[in-house]
């Protein structure tokens, strides 16, 4: 059987539509089973699986805005220290700028909020003790025994009144039982609100080493600078800082006194947020103010100590700006609703389409149908990805726009009713009808899509989530217009039912009144469909200059019209 | 009654028109006493912003079997004795505490005590606290992204259309979409929420899509015209807009028919405040669109046209043409 070009075409669309379909489930198997990153199901932004966000708004001491280096800055303290509460699964991210948000599953409790809003606090301290992180001993049994409670009795005042942070005074019987007893992990554990002026115990990032520390001796203001660089002599990566005139002074006389002592009381501890980012022993007396820090650093390393200890410095502090707690059964409601009146949104348009396009409605229902298949695929993988969450705007973004894609069907179908209407055979007219429809889709929803993307990029989180689905779903709308809705009426148009334009196929010309004579001198009339293979090579073939000629003769036929109806002569073609 | 298609086969051919080029003073008329009706509305009813832009705390207690509001202000007022509440009802379980500011702890004790005093879990009790520059920055910004798409549309239809006019045609259109559609809001007393500046700003998208759609066919229809054409350049918009009719009735009827399904069930249910938001605006929006779009922006883009010298000579010429055509008749 020859196969005609709109034909193959048409097989060929909708074959790439299945591969792209096939190729998205793929990809989120791969993310579901392989990388164990995916699931079935998006991912559910706050409002709808229920949690706590808190926007917080980051500020510098002097009331300037925080350049982008500080807020990333904020953000990854801000995010040790909520993983620090044990909370799993939060999400901090920045915001137009000075915003941070932080999202997190649950009701937040108290301290977690306090320790999110705590102003970033980089203190130096000296070490005065450091261990391995264990909190068991193996004692004469054999067995691995863990430290005891430190018991209450315990002396916990020093013995001798401590004359400098590295003085082993400080470390009392109670201080050191606890120490040993003190467990890295433990969230309960929270050396970030630890008071200034009494010795800290307190553990490495990585938690490899636990240390006990002296008093605060200076903070994070006097650090004026602190950059990565390449040590002249030893090409080694170093991490250079400078301290401003009273911070000078005062790490001259701490390096006096640490210089040359005994390891650890050598160590020299950065603290921020009560955990330590680096304990470097003193290997001179530095008077200038410019000390630098060597060690098995590479480039990388380096640079994150610099900027640890350079914005860390700075004391950004936070202000809560908008704080939300929905509940989960809230949540899921919500969700409920939302599924709900999309559902009844479909069954809506389903029927609507159905009565005013008849069969055809089914054409529309069927490319939503594909439509709702892509969107929630796109979504998983978009959630695993991106980090995309579906919000309930999102889900309003979803519902809204079941109606915006109707209407590039709408758009279609009218052109070919319009093409029809001129006389066309009812081949001719879906492939002029999508000739002609394509062009507006494409400006008219290029124009969405604007929208949508300069809506996502200036707008806030409740904005992006809605410019978000409304972007997707229009950009899938265009896909599926080519790919499935043009294809599908081209394979149509050769069926008995719709190409015979029958009363229920919505592609009647008799009820679409195809009005014209005049056309007959350039083809066959041809309400039914061409019947061989070269007619409607014919059909496919009039090209863009016929077509001109076409509507200055449909103008025509149009005033003809006007002027006088000629009762009868409307069917005239339908009937042949 | 003519059947839907019956009405689209006239509309096309041109036997049954609509004047919207034609009578375009009247339509201008209405335009700009709603387009002023819509400004001076919140004079009479100053605009209602909910506490995202005025600041404040809110509280929802939901799943409740007695939702008694005087239990509310009540346990508010147990912890910040002269605290303002604003307290509403939501759904038939549910109860929605406005109050001043709080601070945090005052929050936690505020929330304690409505679990308390309504016997519920404190898991049930929903809580936000937003400061007043939250809702400022949302509109900022939201303004920004709203004069910046207006400014990328008006370059692209320049460019797709081959004239500004159009471009002006449309903004204009949609900006009187805009306003209308504020004026309503205000008027029916809703608050102005971020999610109804979602709202706002997908109408803004959903107008210019849609008067894309209506001018894409006038500029196939006044393009091909050409010099053997009888009609005059109105008149040549005008069938354009009467032959999309159908389209724009069936889109209309279309793109209402989800976002009435999540008004409807977004107003009955409880705590569903961001979809009814969302869709009361769009539901608005989506008709003043639809108006606009043959009221205002087609007649308005005929009106800058016309005047052309190349455009008016050709329409004049037509005129006479069809009067001599009458004349000896």
């Amino acid at each position: 059987m020859a196969t005609s070009t709109p034909v193959r075409h048409a097989w060929r669309a909708l074959t790439a539509l299945l591969v792209i379909t096939a190729v998205l489930f793929g990809i989120n198997a791969l993310g579901v089973y392989v990388f164990k990153g995916s699931s079935w199901t998006p991912e559910l932004a706050l409002d709808l699986q229920g949690g706590t966000q808190i926007i917080l708004e980051a500020q510098t001491a002097d009331g300037t805005a925080p350049t982008s280096e500080q807020l990333d800055q904020a953000v990854t303290i801000i995010r040790q220290r909520v993983d620090a509460s044990g909370v799993g699964e939060a999400d901090v991210t920045t915001e137009g700028g000075k915003n941070i948000v932080v999202q997190i599953p649950g009701q937040a409790d108290e301290e977690t909020r306090q320790r999110i809003e705590a102003a970033a606090q980089l203190q130096l301290r000296a070490v005065l003790y450091a261990g391995a992180p264990a909190t068991t001993f193996v004692g004469e049994d054999g067995e691995e025994t863990p430290y005891p409670t430190p018991d209450p009795t315990l002396n916990s005042t020093p013995t001798a009144s401590p004359t400098n942070g590295s003085d082993p005074a400080w470390i009392t019987d109670a201080l050191y039982a606890e120490y040993l007893a003190y467990d890295c992990t433990d969230p309960a554990n929270d050396p970030a609100s630890a008071p200034e002026d009494e010795p800290l115990i307190t553990c490495d990032a990585d938690n490899t080493v636990k240390y006990i520390l002296g008093p605060v001796e200076l903070d994070g203001t006097s650090i004026t600078d602190a950059s990565a660089g390449l040590e002249q002599t030893s090409g080694q990566w170093v991490v250079n800082i400078k301290f401003d005139d009273a911070g000078t002074k005062t790490f001259g006389k701490i390096s006096e006194r640490l210089y040359g002592a005994e390891a650890p009381l050598n160590q020299f501890a950065f603290v921020l947020d009560g955990s330590v980012l680096s304990a470097p022993s003193m290997n001179a007396i530095i008077l200038g103010g410019n000390p630098s820090i060597s060690g098995s650093f590479t480039q990388e390393t380096a640079q994150a100590l610099g900027d640890q200890l350079k914005y860390g410095a700075l004391p950004l502090s936070f202000e809560v700006v908008s704080s939300d707690t929905i509940s989960a059964t809230l949540g899921s409601q919500q969700l409920q609703i939302g599924l709900i009146a999309g559902l009844i949104g479909l069954v809506l348009v389903a029927i609507y389409s159905l009565i005013s396009y008849r069969a055809l409605g089914f054409v529309i229902i069927a490319s939503l149908a594909v439509m709702g298949i892509l969107t929630y695929v796109m979504l998983c993988i978009l959630g695993w990805r991106l980090g995309f969450r579906l919000s309930l705007a999102g889900v309003a973004g979803l519902i809204v726009t079941i109606g915006f894609t109707a209407d590039s069907f709408i758009v279609y179908f009218e052109r070919i009713r319009d093409e029809l209407r001129d006389g066309k055979s009812i081949t001719g007219a879906v492939e002029d009808g999508w000739g002609r429809a394509k062009r507006t889709i494409y400006i008219s929803k290029s124009i969405n899509i604007l929208a949508a993307v300069v809506l996502y990029i200036l707008a806030d989180a409740t904005v992006k989530g809605f410019a978000f689905t409304l972007g997707l779903t229009t950009a899938l709308d265009i896909l599926i217009f080519i790919l499935f809705t043009h294809p599908v009426m081209q394979l149509l148009a050769r069926t008995r039912f719709f190409g015979s334009g029958h009363p229920l196929s919505g592609l009647d010309p008799t009820a679409l009144g195809a009005v014209y004579r005049g056309r007959a001198q350039f083809r066959a009339p041809s309400a039914a469909a061409p019947k061989t293979a070269a007619e409607r090579r014919n059909a496919k073939s009039r090209g863009e200059a016929e077509r001109r000629q076409t509507i200055a003769e449909r103008k025509q036929a149009a005033l003809a019209a006007t002027d006088a109806p000629k009762p009868g002569s409307k069917t005239q073609e339908g009937e042949d | 009654m003519r059947s839907m298609s019956q009405l689209g086969n006239d509309l096309y051919t041109g036997k049954t028109s609509f004047p919207f080029v034609g009578r375009r003073r009247l339509w201008f008329l209405i335009a700009a006493l709603l387009v002023i009706g819509s400004v001076l509305v919140p004079l009479v009813r100053p605009i209602q912003f909910s506490i995202e832009f005025t600041g404040g705390s809110q509280f929802t207690v939901s799943s409740l079997s007695n939702p008694d509001q005087a239990l509310a202000t009540e346990a508010v007022q147990s912890v910040v004795p002269d605290a303002h509440t604003k307290v509403t009802t939501v759904g038939d379980s549910a109860v929605r505490v406005q109050t001043d500011q709080m601070s945090p702890d005052d929050t936690q004790a505020v929330t304690a005590a409505l679990a308390d005093i309504y016997g519920v879990d404190e898991s049930e009790v929903t809580s936000s606290f937003i400061g007043p520059s939250w809702g400022a920055d949302v509109t900022r910004q939201s303004l920004w992204g709203l004069a910046i798409f207006l400014a990328l549309t008006f370059l692209i239809l320049a460019l797709y259309f081959r004239t500004w006019k159009m471009s002006a045609a449309a903004i204009i259109g949609v900006v009187d979409v805009l306003i209308i559609t504020i004026g309503i809001y205000a008027l029916c007393g809703f608050e102005i929420s971020p999610a109804a500046v979602i709202g706002f700003l997908t109408i803004l998208a959903y107008s210019l899509y849609d008067t894309t759609v209506v001018f894409d066919k006038i500029r196939e229809n006044t393009q091909e015209d050409g010099e053997v054409s009888g009609r005059t350049f109105g008149e040549s918009v005008n069938l354009a807009v009467n032959q999309t009719l159908i389209r724009s009735i069936n889109t209309t009827v279309v793109a209402i028919l989800p976002v009435g399904a999540i008004l409807f069930i977004g107003a009955f249910a409880l705590g569903a405040q961001t979809l009814s938001d969302i869709s009361l605006s769009i539901f608005v929006g989506i008709i003043v669109a639809a108006y606009s779009t043959l009221f205002v922006a087609a007649p308005l883009y005929s009106l800058f046209r016309e005047n052309e010298p190349g455009l008016a000579e050709r329409d004049a010429r037509i005129l006479a043409a069809r009067e001599r055509a009458i004349a000896p008749a």
